[in-house]
């Protein structure tokens, strides 16, 4: 491997570094070394078999009896550097085996001795957005695969929508067998211009291009500077190594409930994962939907009592008073809450070919919570103009804006705040199948209900105390009447005064 | 050195280890999730325990997902007969150190029908005692759902099984049409009949489990670690003759040798390596420039290609 790739540079320079990672504190010495799950977008003749065979060659993940079986089984079958077909590698089943196509998505794993990697490998062309979301779905970071012959197609605006759409933030564009091109930069830097003009269209600030040659192993783990001395940016594992993970630890505090321990009267304490922010003992929460009020009194795990538990630690929880937590609730924190309510709009992806049936009652599943809800379609996107059209039901791979209604308090967080308590999966009652994946939008407003005539009231209030206000049992037994949004005291002096007017 | 002889040691809940790295911290994390989701979700969960090192960091996280209560589901062993001596006795040990409840199950046509590894050859025995014993074993205890310790690593067609692996009523796996398995959220709902095998350490690789197993002093099977025993070569592998249950054919003789093993089944198929190491320490650094994979050491994979696909399709872990 190459020295650490300074990947700080913010210009537009001729090393086709776009936009690099805003993050010198990440560079510094707290390098995030947790695994990074990243995805792979492109079709077989853009070389992506042959991308993720070189990642797991050079990097050894690939051992010899594999390579044995591989040689194997490609009778013959080599590329023109004595490599075995990676592309057999890959496809593991054997149906793909036999129809010479990928079928699934697939994970693959491989390390460099500064952070490991879980690689979401999905297919180009069959079915490519259902199988792109579900590896989008945990990914960190997507790698689109272009052919510096042919450059961006169609289907690259597609992969980068899906990819944005999922809530991924860091982009690679590998243009790939540059090397066919006789390292062409001119025709590099035409191909990364038009991608950085194509993100930003899609608000992605965070792309690193890269001209690369998985054939030959160039600016893939190894620099590629013989060949391209005109490029200096970083390789693409460089990329990976200092990529930033996905962290919901700045947001509120998050436990959905998944099981109720009480091995003895003595202890009852309430197991889960946390899916946002921070809690340590003395915290006050909320338990929803019920809206109970309490103190955390100490975070159980196996091995001591913690003083803290972040975003991501499975962790079991015990309160200061017998208060009724079941799974499926949700242990937030007091000063900042989801939102509860009965009606949400959301974002899905259509999985299967019965597609998604307006009106049907599906069952929805987010975190631990388990209900039902009605979907009505309200608008398709169009993945070649990337407009959003009207739509009354969703076909399979389609991806739809839905109305979502509910029998019984739902509870959520906008996917963008937070990419656990904001996403969840359709599941078809009649089949038991995951029928879509789900991502929140927005709370549907209860005040255009059927209440429109009840009298509110609009406070506007410092912010302790209105946060002193809503830790009272009162407020939080009421928590589902209210709505609150947190603005800057000139914003709310504004929205008073249109009142008024 | 305490890791040569893991297995007499207990692990101390109040011990001032240092904590891991984030690395694993976060595998132990998703591991932990999956075990307390199914526990919640599914009416009779149980898990199958193999003795082997995954099996190890398996129950491990189990125990620690459902601290400070017990483990809440049985463990059930799918015995052949023809496993290692050590790690019955391991196997014992463990289960009477962490009060756990085991099953064991072995297909009763091995004695009525005298199947062996040796008459019947790998491939039909895996099939009657490994693949038709899983499926006796889960139909009579009517499971919905079976923890397991495989890693997507380990072989092509794992690459592609989701965390919740969905089987029919008879057990089988269809990897054409697998639920989609978005973000960690899981579909558990089965009927009657139908179940899901769970598998919480898929994103896991060799080199994890072994930094896992330091990292938490967890106890091993002796076996893991290089010491010289007797062996006798066949079919290109290095079998263990130290069981009076190995006959040996003419033209084959014992040895001494320092070995060790990567990983464990039935010995009369279990290949094993030559090593001299004798600590997690040294088996990390030997696996870190390994030039083959683990299941190398295993004859029923080398069947035929695909030959895990088919195995798993029927029934097969």
């Amino acid at each position: 491997m190459t020295a650490p790739a300074t990947a700080n540079a913010v210009q537009d320079d001729a090393a086709g570094q776009l936009l690099a990672f805003p993050a010198p504190e990440t560079a510094r010495a707290t390098r995030d070394s947790r695994p990074l799950r990243l995805i792979t977008c492109g079709s077989v003749d853009d070389g992506k078999s042959t991308l993720i065979g070189r990642l797991l060659w050079d990097t050894k993940a690939v051992k010899e009896d594999q390579a044995a079986t591989l040689r194997r089984d490609s009778s013959g079958k080599q590329n023109d550097l004595g490599l075995p077909d990676f592309a057999l590698l890959l496809d593991g089943l054997q149906a793909e085996r036999e129809q010479g196509i990928t079928i699934d998505v697939a994970y693959r794993y491989f390390s460099t001795d500064k952070r490991s990697f879980i690689v979401a490998d999905t297919p180009g062309h069959e079915q490519y957005t259902r199988n792109m979301a579900t590896g989008a779905s945990t990914a960190d970071l997507a790698v689109l695969l272009v052919d510096a012959r042919v450059g961006l197609l169609e289907q690259t605006r597609r992969h980068a929508t899906i990819a944005t759409l999922m809530g991924i933030k860091q982009f690679v564009l590998a243009v790939n067998k540059i090397d066919l091109t006789d390292y062409d930069r001119a025709r590099f830097e035409q191909i990364s211009h038009e991608f950085r003009e194509l993100a930003l269209s899609l608000g992605v600030r965070q792309v690193t291009a890269i001209p690369l040659s998985a054939l030959k192993g160039e600016n893939v783990v190894y620099d590629g500077r013989a060949s391209m001395p005109w490029y200096d940016g970083p390789t693409l594992v460089e990329v990976l190594e200092l990529a930033t993970t996905r962290s919901a630890q700045t947001v509120g505090f998050r436990l959905p409930v998944q099981r109720v321990s009480r091995p003895g009267e003595s202890f009852r304490g309430y197991q889960g994962t946390v899916a946002g922010g921070s809690v340590k003992p003395g915290d006050s929460v909320v338990i929803l939907p019920s809206g109970m009020v309490a103190n955390v009194t100490k975070i159980v795990t196996f091995d001591l009592v913690r003083n803290a538990a972040v975003a991501g630690d499975a962790i079991t929880l015990v309160l200061d008073r017998q208060v009724d937590v079941s799974r499926g609730d949700m242990i937030v924190a007091i000063d900042s809450q989801p939102l509860t309510g009965l009606a949400f709009d959301a974002q899905i992806v259509a999985l299967q070919p019965d597609g998604i049936q307006p009106g049907k009652r599906y069952w929805l599943k987010s975190g631990s919570r388990r209900q039902r809800v009605q979907v009505q379609p309200a608008s398709q996107l169009d993945l070649k103009t990337g407009k959003w059209e009207h739509a009354e039901q969703l076909s399979m791979n389609a991806i739809g804006k839905v109305h979502l209604a509910f029998d019984e308090q739902a509870i959520f967080d906008p996917y963008e705040q937070n990419r656990t308590t904001g996403a969840f999966i359709l599941i078809d009652p009649d089949t038991n199948n995951t029928v879509a994946g789900g991502m929140i939008t927005a709370k549907r407003s209860a005040l255009g209900g059927i209440h429109t005539e009840d009298a509110r009231v609009i406070l506007s209030l410092p912010a302790d105390l209105a946060d002193q206000l809503m830790a009272t049992e009162l407020f939080a037994g009421r928590r589902e009447d209210a709505e609150v949004r947190r603005v800057s005291a000139g914003k709310a002096s504004e929205i008073i005064d249109t009142i008024d007017g | 050195m305490p890791h040569t002889h893991p297995e007499t040691e207990l692990h101390n809940p109040q011990s001032t280890k240092p904590p891991l790295d984030p690395h694993l911290k976060a595998l132990e994390n998703e591991a932990i999730h999956i075990f307390r989701e199914v526990a919640a979700e599914f009416e009779r969960p149980v898990m199958l325990y193999s003795i082997g090192k995954d099996s190890s960091v398996l129950l491990h996280l189990a125990r620690k997902a459902f601290y400070p209560g017990r483990v809440p589901f049985p463990l059930l062993h799918v015995n052949t007969g023809w496993k290692f001596a050590e790690m019955i006795a391991f196997r014992d040990e463990i289960v009477k150190r962490y009060d756990l409840d085991l099953i064991e199950h072995v297909n009763p046509r091995g004695a009525a029908e005298s199947v062996t590894p040796f008459s019947h050859g790998s491939a039909l025995y895996t099939d009657i005692m490994k693949t038709e014993a899983l499926r006796q074993a889960l139909d009579a205890g009517q499971y919905d759902a079976a923890f397991g310790g495989a890693r997507r690593d380990e072989e092509a067609s794992r690459a592609k099984e989701r965390i919740y692996s969905f089987r029919t009523p008879d057990h089988r796996w269809d990897p054409r049409n697998q639920r989609p398995e978005l973000w960690n959220v899981y579909n558990g709902m089965v009927r009657k009949g139908e179940s899901v095998r769970a598998f919480p350490l898929s994103n896991w690789t060799e080199v994890d489990i072994w930094r896992y197993i330091q990292a938490e002093d967890i106890p091993i099977v002796p076996l893991y670690f290089a010491k010289k025993r007797p062996v006798v070569e066949r079919d290109g592998m290095m079998i263990l003759a130290e069981d009076q249950r190995l006959e040996l054919l003419p033209g084959e003789t014992k040895r001494d040798e320092v070995i060790r093993f990567r990983t464990l089944g039935c010995f009369p198929l279990t290949g094993a390596i030559r090593s001299g190491a004798t600590s997690l320490d040294d088996i990390i650094s030997e696996l870190e420039t390994a030039t083959v994979s683990e299941r190398q050491g295993r004859a029923i994979d080398r069947d035929q290609s695909g030959s895990m696909e088919k195995k798993k399709r029927e029934g097969y872990f």
